[in-house]
């Protein structure tokens, strides 16, 4: 009797240090959505409370007309958008294509080639910027938002073929073989076979070429730095810092509105994210 | 979707088997898996687009970022007032002469020192805590986690500089009203975490651990799962407390995947930009660069030094991949490359 006493009561420590690590971690998230409807008052006043007393739509009116920055935040949310989603299709396509041929085939450079993958995904991006800021700028693709989707495309590469590898390597040769003897090219072959069954596996890699891209900001800051109107989200939420009166309620209403849409596209798919989390071994 | 490979493997193809019991494959499939000079030419076609778009935007911007720290390159040199010219060391000697690289040398190196440990530590703790929990406690607690990694390190940083801001930041707040044997008083009313390196990276290192902490603990946990319940059962009717299973049984067997955790770690917080951009004050205060701080500076902060630079890059990047070395050994160990 009193050994499953004990065990009960390690069970309820258990489950009360998990909430409160739980609690702790959520609290920093809670923190800047609370803020973020809190009236300029409350905000600065002398006792900070967990939630707004007269909770308020101003500090994101503000953000989303733009009264900050002169630009609405519609601009600065399509910029991301584009720039996410044309490198997350464009590098997940040329992962594929890669990962088959490193998964499928044997050839002369396969292993030099995954090894250097792992190598250049290492190359710190701060570095990487100032010579690829001289190159960019003799490219003409400065201020340019084609200019950041192709950094994306190439940085998200190393990761994704890594990743995408396992996958293909995981669906039995036999299914391929089985369609070819049926008849199916090799074409058909890929489109028919190889593809449906990667697919999950192309789901997730995707997600974290879209955080990767979503988040990015050592390239935004310095390749869009002079046009305001190409501002990916990340470069948009610190200028309000840049600007010498702090006003953390549009700070963090912005960073909401930055926020919420990854959080909520990660809600979704984060079960099938959790499996490939080591295997990929992004940056965080 | 599946119903033409469930035709596929239904149908009877002739499938011819050798003498030898080996699987001849049909005409057929020869033809899907290629023959000749298509076989032997299509891994590379298939990874052509990736190497190119890899070559052109990764390899060469480090080699050139090489040959830059051995020339000089400044603002007359990109406008083409003056043509580029070798130096030999010349901006390395510079580099180690500044008082300025040895400060921001120290700032990367104890950062990484502290960070690195505690990262692992608390991931590990919450990896092997998630472990025993219920399934739904599990799910809310790495839910939880993983919004917290999922977090833009741009968002994470704000979040934490206004957590920590002298005017009305809850930080001082609280360690106002902390009782005076805690250290607390009204001496942290209006105290500014951004002024000194010490304070700054203090907040750096809560945002840093918030981030990192989750990708160590579902790391772990994956870990975990691979063992065998039974092995811990054992440890633990022989008599064997926590802490002994943990050393004698887990910690033996996750050791490749604490390695590689401890690898990246190190590679990321000795790296550490976006974090510390943000909480230093963008450039603002030049006591509280790290190594990639510095670099970024002499790049972009008017006027440009980018051979210096280069030069700074280039000693971030070689430790970083001698770092990367170790990773690649982990994983070739792994058995991950073949």
């Amino acid at each position: 009797m009193s050994r499953s006493r004990t065990k009960r009561a390690h069970a309820i420590t258990r489950n009360g240090v998990a909430l409160v690590v739980a609690l702790v971690t959520l609290f920093p998230i809670f923190w800047m959505i609370s803020t973020a409807f809190k009236p300029a008052t409350e905000i600065y006043s002398l006792t900070p409370h967990p939630l707004p007393a007269h909770p308020t739509w101003s500090n994101f009116a503000n953000v989303i007309n733009g009264s900050v920055i002169g630009m609405p935040y519609w601009t600065f949310l399509r910029n991301s958008l584009v720039v996410t989603l044309s490198s997350v299709v464009v590098s997940s396509t040329m992962a594929l294509l890669a990962a088959v041929a490193v998964a499928r085939f044997r050839f002369r450079f396969r292993t030099t080639y995954l090894i250097l993958l792992l190598i250049v995904q290492m190359l710190p991006q701060q570095a990487l910027v100032i010579a690829l800021f001289l190159d960019f700028r003799a490219a003409n693709l400065l201020d340019s938002l084609v200019g950041l989707t192709l950094l994306y495309i190439a940085f998200s590469l190393p990761v994704t073929i890594w990743m995408l590898r396992n996958f293909v390597a995981a669906v039995p040769r036999e299914l391929e073989e089985a369609a070819a003897i049926d008849g199916a090219g090799p074409f058909r072959v890929f489109f028919r076979v190889l593809l449906p069954l990667v697919a999950p596996g192309l789901v997730t890699t995707s997600v974290f070429a879209f955080i990767f891209a979503w988040n990015e900001f050592v390239f935004a800051l310095t390749f869009l730095g002079t046009d305001t109107a190409k501002f990916t989200l990340p470069i948009y939420v610190t200028y309000f810092f840049s600007k010498g009166s702090v006003d953390w309620g549009a700070i963090m209403a912005a960073s909401v509105l930055f926020t919420l849409p990854v959080m909520i596209f990660f809600l979704i798919v984060q079960r099938r994210l959790r499996a490939g989390l080591l295997a990929g071994a992004v940056k965080g | 979707m599946l119903s033409s490979v469930n035709r596929a493997s239904a149908s009877s193809a002739p499938v011819a088997i050798r003498p030898n019991g080996r699987w001849s494959p049909p005409p057929s499939v020869r033809r899907v898996l290629g023959r000749g000079r298509t076989r032997r030419l299509a891994p590379y076609l298939l990874i052509l687009p990736s190497a190119v778009a890899i070559g052109l935007l990764l390899a060469w911007p480090a080699i050139q970022l090489g040959v830059y720290s051995f020339q000089d390159y400044g603002l007359p040199q990109v406008t083409g007032a003056a043509p580029t010219s070798w130096v030999g060391f010349g901006n390395y000697r510079l580099v180690l002469a500044d008082p300025e690289f040895w400060s921001a040398l120290r700032i990367s190196v104890l950062f990484a020192v502290v960070v690195v440990p505690l990262t692992l530590i608390t991931g590990t703790l919450v990896g092997l805590l998630l472990n025993r929990l219920g399934r739904k406690m599990a799910a809310f607690v790495s839910t939880a986690a993983l919004l917290a990694w999922a977090m833009p390190a741009v968002s994470a940083s704000v979040i934490f500089v206004w957590l920590f801001d002298p005017d009305g930041g809850l930080a001082d707040y609280l360690l106002q009203k902390l009782p005076a044997w805690l250290g607390g008083g009204a001496h942290w009313s209006g105290f500014s975490w951004t002024n000194a390196p010490l304070p700054a990276y203090t907040v750096i290192t809560l945002v840093v651990l918030w981030q990192a902490f989750p990708f160590i603990a579902v790391s772990v946990l994956a870990g975990l799962k691979t063992i065998p319940a039974e092995l811990h059962e054992a440890a633990r009717v022989d008599g064997a407390g926590p802490w002994r299973v943990f050393w004698k049984v887990t910690y033996p067997l996750l050791k490749p995947i604490f390695l590689v955790l401890l690898l990246l770690s190190v590679i990321w917080d000795f790296g550490i930009f976006t974090q510390a951009y943000i909480v230093t004050g963008e450039l603002g205060n030049r006591d509280e660069f790290n190594l990639g701080i510095l670099a970024y500076d002499k790049a972009f902060t008017m006027p440009p030094a980018y051979g210096v630079a280069s030069a700074l890059g280039v000693v971030l990047t070689v430790v970083l991949l001698l770092i990367t070395a170790g990773y690649v050994r982990a994983n070739i160990r792994q058995g991950a490359v073949t």
